[in-house]
C-alpha cells in the first residue's frame, strides 16, 4: 500500500532497480531505522559528556547501564521483577478467565445480555483509575488492591471481544451444526468457541497492554516492591539512573509479551483460514 | 481493532437492565442501615447525596472539574495536534516511516505511566507537567491511526488520481485525506478517551493543585467514602459524556462524509 503511495510522490522510485548506486541505496534503507536511536543516544553521551545536561536531570547513559548492572548482580532486581511480574500473572489470567466467561454468557443468552450489560457498560464507563482511591478504602493497599485492579483492567477488553466473537460465528457454520443435530454444548464446543478464538485473541492481546499498564500505576501509588515501586523509590531518592533503569525494564518487559501474543495472536488467526 | 471498545451489542431500551443497578442500590441502603454503627467504609446512599448537594453548592465540585477538563482538554489539543502531523508524515513518506516508525512503535511500548516520574523531575507538578503527560497520551493513538489511514488508502483511487493528472496537494486534499479521515477519527476519539484516563493518573501522582482526581485522592486519604463514591460517579458520568460527544460528532462527520 504504502508502495502506491510513493509511486504517485516519489515517481523516481520506480526506476530503483536499474540505478547504479543500487546496493548503497540498500544498504542505507536497512540503516535507516537505526538513525534515530542511534542519534538520541550520541546526543545523550556527548549532551551529559561535556554536561550540557546537568546528571541530576537526565544522568549519563553510561551509569544508567551501570545501576542495572547492579541491579542483575545484586539479585535486588529479580525481587522487584517477581513481585510485578506475580501481580500480572495473578491479576492478568483472573481477569481473561472471567471476561471470557462473562463475555461467553453475554454472547449465549440475550435474556442474560439485558440484564447485564448495561450495568457492566456503566462501570467500564469508570476508568480502572477512577477505582483506585475506592478500591484502597474497601481492601486496603495490599496485594488484593494490585489483583483487582490489574483483574478489572484485562477483563474489560476480553469480555467485549469475546462477546463479539460468541456474536459473530458464521451462519453457514451454525447451519451445518443444525444439521448435524449438535447439542447446545456441542455447538457451543465446536462451533461458536472455536470460531470466536481469533477475535478473543485479539482482545487477550489488548488486555495485556492495559493490565501492564495498570500494574505500573498501581504500583507507582501503593507498593513497597516491584518495578513500580523501583521507579517511585529512585524518584525519591532523586536517583534518576535508578528510575531510568527501571524504566527500561517496564519497557523490556512490556515489548517482550506484546510480541509473544502477537506471535500467539497471528498463530489462532492462521488456525482461522483453514 | 479499537473497535472493540465498550460498543458491542447494546440492547436498547429495555427496563431489565435497570434490575441489576436498582436491586445494588436497594442492597447498598438496606446493608448501610444495618450497618448504621460500622462507620468509615459503609457509607448510605443519603450521604452521598448529600456530600453531593454540598460538594456541588460550595463549588468544590466546580473547580475541580473545571481544572480537570481544562487540563484534558489542553492536552488533548496539543497532543492530536502534534500527533496529526507526526503521523501524517509517518503516513505519506516511506523515508520517514522507516527511519521514525520504529522508534516509535519502541516508545510506545513502554507503559506510558512510568514515564511520570521522570516528568515530574523535568517539569515539576505543577500544570505543565500534566499537560505534557496528556499530551503523551493523546499523541500515541492519533499517530497510529494517521499513519495506518493514509497508508491504507485504496490503490485504484491513487491511480484514478494520477489519471486525472491531479498534483500532490491536489491528491492529499481530495483523494488521501477523504479516504483516511475516517481511521483518523478512530485516533482522535481514543486520544480522547486515553487523556481522560491519564488526566486521573496525572493528578493521582502528579498531587499539586486542583482536580476531581486530587478529589478521589483525599477522600481516600482522609477515609471519607462518600467524597470517593461521588467523585467516582462524576469521573463515570464525564468519561461517559466525553464519549457521548465524539460518538455524536462521528456520527455527523461520516453521514456528510459519505454522502459527499
Amino acid at each position: 500500500m504504502a508502495n502506491a503511495l510513493t509511486r504517485v510522490f516519489l515517481p523516481a522510485y520506480r526506476a530503483r532497480r536499474t540505478l547504479p548506486g543500487d546496493t548503497l541505496r540498500s544498504i542505507g534503507w536497512t540503516a535507516l531505522p537505526w538513525i534515530v536511536p542511534i542519534a538520541l543516544a550520541l546526543l545523550w553521551m556527548t549532551g551529559s559528556r561535556y554536561g550540557w545536561i546537568s546528571a541530576q536531570v537526565l544522568p549519563p547513559p553510561a551509569l544508567v547501564f551501570e545501576t542495572l548492572g547492579a541491579l542483575l548482580k545484586n539479585g535486588e532486581l529479580w525481587i522487584h521483577v517477581w513481585a510485578s511480574m506475580t501481580r500480572a500473572a495473578v491479576g492478568f489470567g483472573g481477569g481473561v478467565a472471567l471476561g471470557i466467561l462473562l463475555g461467553g454468557l453475554l454472547g449465549l443468552s440475550r435474556t442474560f445480555e439485558a440484564y447485564v450489560l448495561p450495568s457492566f457498560n456503566a462501570i467500564v464507563q469508570v476508568p480502572v483509575l477512577g477505582w483506585l482511591p475506592f478500591l484502597m478504602i474497601v481492601v486496603g493497599i495490599g496485594e488484593p488492591l494490585k489483583y483487582l485492579l490489574i483483574g478489572h483492567a484485562a477483563l474489560v477488553p476480553v469480555t467485549l471481544s469475546t462477546l463479539q466473537g460468541f456474536r459473530g460465528t458464521p451462519r453457514a457454520l451454525q447451519e451445518v451444526a443444525a444439521v448435524y443435530r449438535y447439542s447446545r454444548w456441542q455447538v457451543i464446543a465446536r462451533v461458536t468457541l472455536p470460531s470466536a478464538i481469533p477475535v478473543i485473541g485479539t482482545g487477550v492481546r489488548l488486555a495485556f497492554t492495559k493490565a501492564w499498564l495498570t500494574l505500573v500505576v498501581v504500583e507507582l501509588v501503593a507498593s513497597s516492591e516491584g518495578l513500580g515501586y523501583l521507579i517511585v523509590y529512585g524518584r525519591q531518592l532523586f536517583q534518576l539512573d535508578l528510575v531510568l533503569a527501571a524504566v527500561l525494564i517496564v519497557g523490556a518487559i512490556g515489548y517482550a509479551a506484546d510480541r509473544l501474543l502477537n506471535v500467539f495472536e497471528r498463530r489462532l488467526q492462521r488456525g482461522r483460514s483453514v | 481493532m479499537s473497535t472493540l471498545d465498550w460498543e458491542a451489542g447494546t440492547v436498547k431500551g429495555s427496563w431489565r437492565g435497570l434490575v441489576l443497578p436498582v436491586a445494588a442500590l436497594a442492597v447498598w441502603w438496606i446493608v448501610s442501615r444495618g450497618a448504621q454503627a460500622g462507620h468509615g467504609v459503609m457509607v448510605s446512599p443519603a450521604q452521598v447525596w448529600d456530600t453531593a448537594v454540598e460538594q456541588v453548592r460550595s463549588g468544590a465540585l466546580v473547580r475541580a472539574l473545571s481544572a480537570s477538563l481544562a487540563r484534558e482538554l489542553t492536552g488533548f489539543a496539543i497532543g492530536t495536534g502534534l500527533g496529526l502531523a507526526l503521523g501524517a508524515l509517518l503516513g505519506i513518506s516511506k523515508l520517514a516511516n522507516r527511519a521514525i516508525a520504529p522508534s516509535f512503535n519502541t516508545f510506545k511500548q513502554v507503559s506510558l505511566f512510568a514515564w511520570i516520574p521522570l516528568i515530574s523531575v523535568w517539569f515539576g507538578l505543577g500544570d505543565v507537567a500534566k499537560v505534557v503527560f496528556l499530551s503523551l497520551a493523546a499523541l500515541v493513538p492519533v499517530v497510529m491511526h494517521t499513519s495506518d489511514g493514509i497508508r491504507a488508502v485504496p490503490v485504484n483511487w491513487l491511480d484514478v488520481a494520477r489519471a486525472y493528472r491531479y498534483g500532490r496537494l491536489q491528491t492529499l486534499a481530495y483523494v488521501v485525506l477523504p479516504a483516511a479521515l475516517p481511521s483518523i477519527f478512530t485516533g482522535v476519539y481514543l486520544a480522547l478517551i486515553y487523556s481522560w484516563l491519564a488526566t486521573l493518573g496525572a493528578e493521582y501522582l502528579l498531587v499539586a493543585g486542583s482536580g476531581i482526581g486530587n478529589t478521589l485522592v483525599d477522600g481516600s486519604e482522609q477515609f471519607r467514602m462518600d467524597l470517593v463514591v461521588f467523585g467516582v460517579i462524576v469521573v463515570g458520568l464525564t468519561g461517559w459524556a466525553l464519549n457521548a460527544l465524539a460518538r455524536g460528532v462521528q456520527r455527523r462527520w461520516f453521514e456528510t462524509s459519505r454522502a459527499a
